[in-house]
């Protein structure tokens, strides 16, 4: 998240917007982006609907017992087709900005 | 009676245990060769903890000279289990992901949803990429970030 904030500008220059998406409620993730210094868009899908939808729901991996996302992202064009996807093996395995620059460039 | 001197290999050893995982958060896992395997800090586990077990065999064989007879096989469990965690965390426990055999795919349509935002307004994918949706101008691609939460 960090390392997308710090490069926003080289997303805003490219027209990208970025959105993050957990099962937070809006007042943790607007504390937390807050408190971070985070300008882009952060989503709150606490029912679950959008994981479902997406297949990405990690079932009891989170604290006490409750459903998280598994971490992935999503390139989406403006037709809404993906462009790009990168489902992490490892939890720590994320996207990097520079990554998404790339594909970016490559268009 | 000769002075027992310090018995340095222990503690550069355990230094080296204890580097070894906080090498990986704080610096190779900025890099994907070295983050997506963290293979990385396995050397320096190793020589962490040769050190440790040079360290505490010469303390337990001629503890007239070295220090460390206690402190050797303490600082070797520490060290084996700080080497086990990070070895079970990294190679198994963050890799126990779900299969997401379902996600959309490359070229497939994205799934429309409506979300509320950090500031609890309405968000809708499809609609982020209309020129009204208050953005200077309307974005040419939507890179959606899921993660984890409950930060």
């Amino acid at each position: 998240m960090r390392s997308f904030q710090e490069r926003l500008g080289e997303f805003d220059a490219r027209q990208v917007r970025l959105v993050a998406i957990s099962v937070d409620p809006p007042e943790v993730t607007r504390a937390h982006s807050r408190r971070q210094g985070y300008t882009f868009t952060f989503l709150s899908d606490v029912s679950e609907q959008v994981l479902r939808r997406y297949d990405l729901v990690h079932e009891k991996a989170g604290p006490g017992g409750h459903d998280i996302s598994r971490p992935a992202e999503f390139l989406v064009d403006a037709t809404g087709t993906v462009r790009w996807v990168n489902l992490a093996k490892s939890i720590t395995a994320r996207a990097r900005p520079e990554q998404v620059i790339e594909i970016l460039d490559g268009w | 009676m000769v002075k027992r001197s310090w018995n340095a290999l222990l503690w550069i050893g355990f230094l080296l245990v204890v580097a070894a995982p906080v090498s990986y958060f704080l610096f190779f896992v900025r890099f994907p060769v070295t983050r997506d395997v963290p293979w990385a800090p396995l050397p320096m586990f190793a020589a962490g903890l040769a050190a440790i077990a040079l360290g505490a065999k010469r303390a337990l064989r001629e503890p007239w000279m070295y220090r460390g007879r206690i402190a050797g096989p303490i600082l070797m469990v520490l060290g084996v289990a700080v080497c086990g965690l990070f070895v079970v965390g990294m190679f198994v426990a963050a890799r126990r992901l779900p299969a997401s055999g379902g996600a959309p795919r490359v070229g497939q349509a994205a799934p429309d949803f409506t979300l509320p935002d950090q500031d609890g307004r309405e968000v809708t994918l499809s609609k982020l990429f209309r020129p009204d949706s208050g953005a200077a101008a309307a974005p040419r691609a939507v890179l959606l970030i899921f993660y984890r939460g409950y930060w």
